[in-house]
């Protein structure tokens, strides 16, 4: 590889900057913020249409053929509203809040690899108009972190627009909504460890490059635990079903629901919507080899009459397709978690599962580097995380056993 | 090109850090606090340092100033007027004027003298090798767990005995609350 220059390992910036890759990079960010707006109002369609469906409705179908365009009248209409300020409102965060939730979520999705050739080697390089470069707004080296860091700056614009509508019910919702998603970044961020330390890469192209086969997708390379656990965390830090309690009717309202209306609402239900999509794009990236097509063993299932430049993309759409639809089903079938479940889920389950899963990952390829006698190391390692685990249920029956001698009620 | 970044992002830092002074509602301090860790974030990515910076927005402007807000909102000190209860007394404000003197005095004397020796003792800092995307991380990784591994779980110990003894002395015990 050669030297990274000044943000992205992108061949396309080596080097003095001229026209051509300046118009590249500029068309790049436009095609993504375009792309990003248009996904958005599909998968908005797309979730009523497919709910509509499973509760045996018809859903949307006036606007447009099949009511695609419900979603830019909808738009439409939230843009014409009267946009409402509450007398308490602190003014400024009010109106930076909308921009602190929008803002993050088309970030966090210029670092997933859109395309690309990624076959025999390639690295998924592309060439456009003589000019090298990844179909990827921007590979930094440490892109997962990135994208961690992005979804924890995410969680600013949930908090202060609860805290900013200057009543309290926002403000408890907003705690709410926002200890969710800090606390579900936690797994998040050790599930994700477990594919790091499989690929020993932390940008996004590279962990896509290591899959080059079913076999060597992480989500079997890991194991599957991570893939499950970071589905399930995922899940949560969307506030999507069934951990949706924010938005629950019965429940207190996060936020932004209660004060918000026209454009700055329209905002932070856009954000919510990207986010599901980014996130979806980001499991495929992670467990599933991107825009890698599906290969088992030598046979590579090719799509016809595509170029092989183009074909990571239709692979892409298919593999993020399944994931949204798979959101779309949990909203469709799940009963809502209560506050204290899905903290518990959160802490005393997700976390220490995805610890000792690393755990094991680590012995295993520790063993493997020195040589040691895989039959020995790994059932040796998994006695000791069962011992742990054992030793956790008891310290949390006895703590409980403790709070209810005392009469506390939390 | 790198000046601009760094005029820029050093503009962050100190409009972040003036505000973190001078704003009188608490909200809008730990605001200027987040402008402030991301301006650094962003001096460390002009420096290479890509992981730092990825840290410090996770670590410190993701966890640390959201725990500040939690405080806040939830203590409900969020009121400007709250904070001007604390009385400052005669001597106070004088003292402070020459402690952070002095302080400026002897940061401002180690940065000079650290100028003049630098190039001149030592082997020189390690540093990561550039050619290598991942340099940066294996290079803090031999650091903390190699040549200061004993400090760096040290650290870990007393942040452990910190987190007890908050639940320790938050908790209410039922002698208190049948007295009470």
């Amino acid at each position: 590889m050669n030297v990274p220059s000044f943000l992205a390992i992108d061949p396309l910036l080596d080097g003095d900057l001229l026209w051509t890759p300046l118009l590249i990079v500029l068309m790049k960010v436009l095609v993504v913020f375009v792309v990003g707006l248009v996904a958005t109002m599909l998968m908005v369609w797309f979730e009523r249409k497919a709910i509509a469906g499973m509760q045996n409705r018809i859903g949307p179908n006036k606007a447009g053929p099949f009511g695609l365009l419900q979603t830019l009248a909808d738009g439409i209409k939230l843009f014409f509203k009267e946009d409402l300020l509450p007398e308490k409102a602190d003014k400024f965060v009010f109106r930076l809040a909308p921009y602190l939730s929008f803002v993050p979520a088309f970030l966090a999705f210029a670092i997933i690899p859109l395309g690309g050739d990624f076959r025999d080697g390639n690295g998924g390089f592309v060439t456009w108009f003589g000019e090298t470069t990844r179909v990827q707004l921007a590979d930094p080296p440490v892109g997962v972190l990135f994208a961690l860091a992005i979804s924890s700056i995410a969680v600013y614009g949930i908090m202060l627009a609860g805290w900013s509508s200057g009543s309290k019910y926002p403000l408890l919702g907003s705690v709410r909504a926002s200890a969710q998603m800090v606390s579900y970044e936690a797994s998040l961020g050790l599930s994700l460890a477990a594919v790091i330390l499989v690929c020993g890469t932390l940008s996004t192209s590279g962990i896509v490059d290591a899959q080059s086969s079913i076999g060597s997708w992480n989500l079997v390379a890991t194991g599957v635990v991570p893939f499950l656990i970071f589905l399930v965390s995922a899940t949560a830090e969307l506030n999507r079903p069934p951990f949706d309690l924010v938005e629950a009717e019965q429940e207190l309202v996060g936020g932004f629901n209660t004060e918000y209306s026209s454009i700055r609402f329209a905002l932070f239900f856009l954000a919510e919507f990207m986010n599901t999509i980014t996130m979806s794009a980001f499991i495929v990236t992670l467990f599933f080899g991107g825009p890698q097509p599906i290969t088992i063993g030598d046979t590579t299932l090719d799509i016809p009459l595509i170029p092989n430049a183009l074909e990571g993309t239709v692979w892409l759409l298919l593999k993020v397709l399944v994931f949204l639809y798979i959101y779309v089903w949990f909203r469709g079938t799940l009963p809502r978690f209560r506050y204290d479940q899905l903290m518990d889920l959160g802490w005393k389950f997700l976390i220490p599962a995805s610890l000792g899963w690393f755990m094991l990952l680590a012995a295993q390829r520790l063993a493997d580097d020195r040589g040691w006698d895989q039959w020995l190391v790994v059932p040796l390692s998994l006695a000791v995380i069962i011992i742990a685990f054992i030793m956790m249920q008891l310290a949390f029956r006895s703590s409980d056993r403790n709070r209810e001698a005392e009469g506390v009620q939390f | 090109m790198e000046l601009f970044v760094f005029v820029c992002a050093a503009l962050m830092v100190l409009v972040g850090a003036l505000g973190v002074v001078l704003r009188s509602n608490p909200v809008h301090a730990a605001l200027s606090m987040i402008l402030t860790l991301f301006g650094i974030a962003v001096l460390f990515v002009s420096r290479e340092a890509n992981f730092l910076a990825a840290v410090q927005v996770i670590v410190y402007a993701g966890a640390i100033v959201v725990l500040f807000l939690f405080v806040i909102m939830l203590l409900g000190v969020d009121r400007a007027e709250d904070l001007r209860t604390e009385p400052l007394g005669r001597i106070q404000r004088p003292l402070a004027v020459i402690l952070g003197l002095g302080v400026f005095a002897v940061l401002t004397t180690a940065v000079v003298r650290a100028r003049e020796s630098f190039r001149f003792k030592g082997d020189g800092v390690q540093v990561a090798n550039l050619q290598d995307p991942d340099g940066n991380i294996r290079q803090i990784a031999r650091s903390i767990f190699g040549d200061y591994v004993v400090a760096f779980e040290l650290t870990s110990v007393l942040l452990i005995v910190a987190v007890v003894g908050t639940v320790v002395l938050a908790r209410r015990r039922k002698s208190d609350r049948t007295s009470a």
